[in-house]
């Protein structure tokens, strides 16, 4: 245990305490549906919050989710101007089913391929579906687990929040 | 050792914030993480076949920190594993540190020392990865640099030895790779090009010393592959080949007569996939083949441990119960296979499609082994079969379904589905045609309906049929699933799931016999007694959970089926059991 100990200890001392929430995301390479590779510290939205959503194939609730929003996008952008990022956590075995489902869906949200897993692990996320909060100075500042039916509308309350400047709730 | 490490990684951080410190501006170093616990008390069940546990309660744990300022990043993991809980490998025992990395990327040069993650391709002959619901860990311990000196080129290299559970496998791993992106690479002469094309290769070699008394055995074993990927406009393809030398292993040697035969035939794979989507429609084809391409970095070791690379299945991962109830996994020793998937989106106000759109998809896929030519080598023992590519061998699953996705109104909507499923339980499950068991034709029914009734309030209901002639217990003859969730609020669900094996041949026994527990006592009070045979054959599970923020917990009360659980495309066995089950997760 010394050894652990002493790294936080360290950790700690160096560095003011320990940042919570209001950290940039972390630089991590990505994949987009036509195969270039895009580093996730460039995720940006003009100055405006965006969200960065991860998801997979198989997660029925991801689905859910990113299917009830879809049928409410367009009316949140002209709102607030949100901007939603979806990251697909599926591995080899299903990524190639990524972009047709997406395609046939009609999603216009930005898509990404983290095939390794690699932005889930830098982002902490333990299971799908996790939903990550951006102010427009690309400072995550709110996550959430999870979906229930209709709990979209809790996202776009927190987005309307941080527009305002107003305390963000879970 | 552990020490040392750390110490390492604390002095290179320094050195690097100093560095920083002098020529940027410095901004605030940030400490994220998240763990999960999972603990189970269990409950012996002899008519499951649910095992005594002496501990009574075991427990998985892990938890992660991560730190990270500007072109650094440092990390560390904690595992505790007391005991390992019933379903994992037993060799997960005790606690520590079983992950601490130190990285430094920036636009030109990214270096990991420590625990290194890292896929070629499509993972033919290189792939480490964690899953934590899995227990699967091969990450590589030592270096890796990866390098864009160009655009459009990425250029990989790395060495290490693997991760088996709380110590390291005995075989080193190096491996290299580069991949071209033609377009960004040749940026004058393709920008109009309405096409991308990405071509990479691979180099990735295993040493293991040779310590066999009787047979010599390779030790350097190299694997090599090469890729391409194209996309034009709502058109993809991609492909990749791998071929491994020989590499002869306890997963591929044969012993006839009290004799080994070591395996020293070639291994190679084949990945195919090919997709075409637009306005609403998609369609998708894959195919592969795997020819001895279990690749391991002791070749002593089997089931999990030590795995180099991952051989992607191509067979459709399901979540419903009764769907992934037989679910297929890649047999690295020799498989044929192909997957077919076509999805429509009948459109708002359309015939069919209603005032919110029909969504209806079919897939097929199917897996066989190889046709294999047993070659008379007995002088030599080398090579023991020739295949090719124009035969394949016997069935070992297939998959067909239809699912129609439709929202009925503001406050309905539902999932029907139907599957026709083959699983050859022999060959998939335990890779031999001799275990003794039958092999399963299903025809399945799903029906799953949500009703939300106020905004973050919903009741969700599932009914499940699995209808078989399949004789072979456990879980023989055909189940019936039903399911109720209630999410009240959105922060809180409470379900209750049965699953009841309502054909099994062996009913009569089962409901003859029966435990003298809390439910049986009550129904003896209040005079159903007559119903306390078929209890057994009953898996009742209550499970609830709350969740605020990235936090989340959820308790399970009941019985658990002996089954495969697959999670991200690696599947597990899962034995009966039978008590009580909590999980909690967190990230901050």
């Amino acid at each position: 245990m010394k050894p652990i100990a002493l790294l936080c200890i360290f950790l700690a001392f160096q560095f003011s305490g320990f940042a919570g929430d209001g950290d940039k995301i972390p630089s991590t390479t990505l994949k987009t549906l036509d195969g270039k590779k895009i580093n996730a510290k460039d995720f940006s939205n003009n100055g405006k919050p965006f969200i960065i959503n991860f998801w997979a194939t198989w997660c029925t609730p991801c689905k859910a989710e990113l299917n009830n929003i879809n049928e409410v996008y367009s009316e949140w952008q002209n709102e607030t101007g949100v901007k939603i990022i979806t990251i697909s956590i599926d591995d080899q075995r299903s990524s190639a089913k990524v972009a047709p489902y997406v395609k046939k869906q009609g999603w216009t949200y930005e898509v990404y391929l983290d095939e390794n897993q690699d932005f889930k692990r830098n982002m902490n996320v333990n299971n799908p579906p996790q939903t990550f909060l951006v102010d427009g100075q690309g400072r995550i500042v709110w996550s959430h687990t999870g979906y229930a039916e209709g709990e979209e509308a809790q996202l776009i309350e927190q987005v309307r929040k941080l527009l305002k400047g107003e305390a963000l709730s879970h | 050792m552990r020490f040392k490490f750390l110490l390492s990684i604390i002095s290179f951080h320094a050195l690097v914030f100093q560095l920083f410190a002098q020529t940027t501006e410095t901004t605030q170093g940030s400490v994220h993480g998240n763990f999960q616990i999972d603990g189970q008390y269990y409950n012996p069940d002899s008519l499951i076949g649910a095992p005594k546990v002496s501990e009574h309660w075991l427990s998985n744990a892990y938890g992660s920190i991560l730190y990270t300022q500007q072109k650094f990043s440092a990390g560390i993991r904690y595992e505790a594993y007391n005991n390992v809980m019933q379903g994992f490998d037993s060799r997960y025992k005790g606690q520590g540190i079983t992950n601490r990395f130190a990285r430094y990327r920036d636009d030109l040069l990214d270096i990991t020392i420590g625990n290194i993650y890292e896929q070629f391709g499509n993972g033919l002959i290189l792939r480490t990865y964690y899953e934590p619901g899995l227990l699967y860990d091969n990450a590589l311990d030592g270096i890796s640099i990866i390098s864009n000196p160009l655009k459009g080129i990425t250029l990989k290299g790395l060495m290490g030895k693997q991760r088996s559970f709380f110590t390291m496998g005995s075989g080193i791993v190096r491996g290299v790779d580069g991949e071209f992106a033609l377009n960004d690479l040749f940026d004058s002469l393709m920008t109009n090009w309405n096409t991308r094309v990405n071509l990479g290769f691979s180099f990735v070699s295993k040493f293991q010393a040779d310590e066999d008394p009787d047979f010599i055995l390779p030790e350097n074993v190299g694997a090599y592959s090469g890729r391409i990927q194209i996309n034009s406009g709502d058109f993809v393809f991609t492909g990749e080949y791998a071929q491994k030398e020989n590499d002869p292993s306890a997963t591929n040697k044969v012993q006839v007569g009290g004799k080994t035969y070591y395996s020293y035939k070639k291994g190679e794979a084949l990945f195919l996939s090919s997709s075409y989507a637009k306005n609403g429609f998609s369609l998708l084809l894959q195919a592969k083949r795997i020819d001895n391409m279990d690749f391991r970095s002791d070749r002593n070791a089997g089931l999990q441990n030590l795995l180099i690379n991952y051989l992607p299945a191509t067979t459709r991962q399901h979540t419903y119960l009764m769907l992934a109830f037989n679910p297929y996994a890649t047999q690295p020793l020799g498989e044929a296979g192909g997957m077919a998937e076509l999805q429509y989106k009948f459109k708002k106000g359309s015939l069919l499609g209603g005032a919110y759109g029909t969504d209806i998809t079919f897939n097929y896929s199917y897996a066989a082994g190889l046709k294999k030519q047993h070659v008379n080598d007995s002088a030599t023992h080398l090579t023991l079969y020739k295949t090719s590519y124009a035969e394949i061998g016997k069935e070992y699953y297939h998959d067909f379904f239809v699912e129609i996705n439709k929202k009925f109104s503001a406050q309905w909507k539902g999932t029907f589905l139907y599957a026709n499923q083959f699983y050859n339980r022999n060959m998939v499950q335990f890779g031999s045609p001799f275990a003794g068991y039958q092999d399963i034709s299903a025809d399945i029914f799903v029906a799953d309906v949500t009703w939300k009734y106020k905004s973050g309030s919903a009741l969700r209901m599932e009914a499940q049929a699995f209808i078989t002639k399949n004789k072979s217990n456990p879980n023989a003859g055909s189940w019936a699933t039903g399911l109720v969730e209630w999410t009240p609020q959105r922060h809180f669900f409470i379900a209750v799931l049965d699953q009841y094996n309502y054909s099994n041949p062996d009913a009569s026994k089962i409901t003859s016999t029966f435990k003298q527990n809390a439910v049986t006592e009550l129904l003896d009070i209040t005079g159903l007694d007559s119903w306390r045979g078929q209890l057994n054959l009953h898996y009742f599970l209550l499970s609830t959970g709350y969740t605020k923020g990235a936090h989340r917990i959820a308790l399970n009360f009941g019985k658990q089926r002996a089954g495969i659980f697959c999670v991200g495309g690696v599947c597990r066995n899962v034995p009966a059991s039978n008590g009580i089950s909590i999980s909690i997760t967190s990230s901050f």
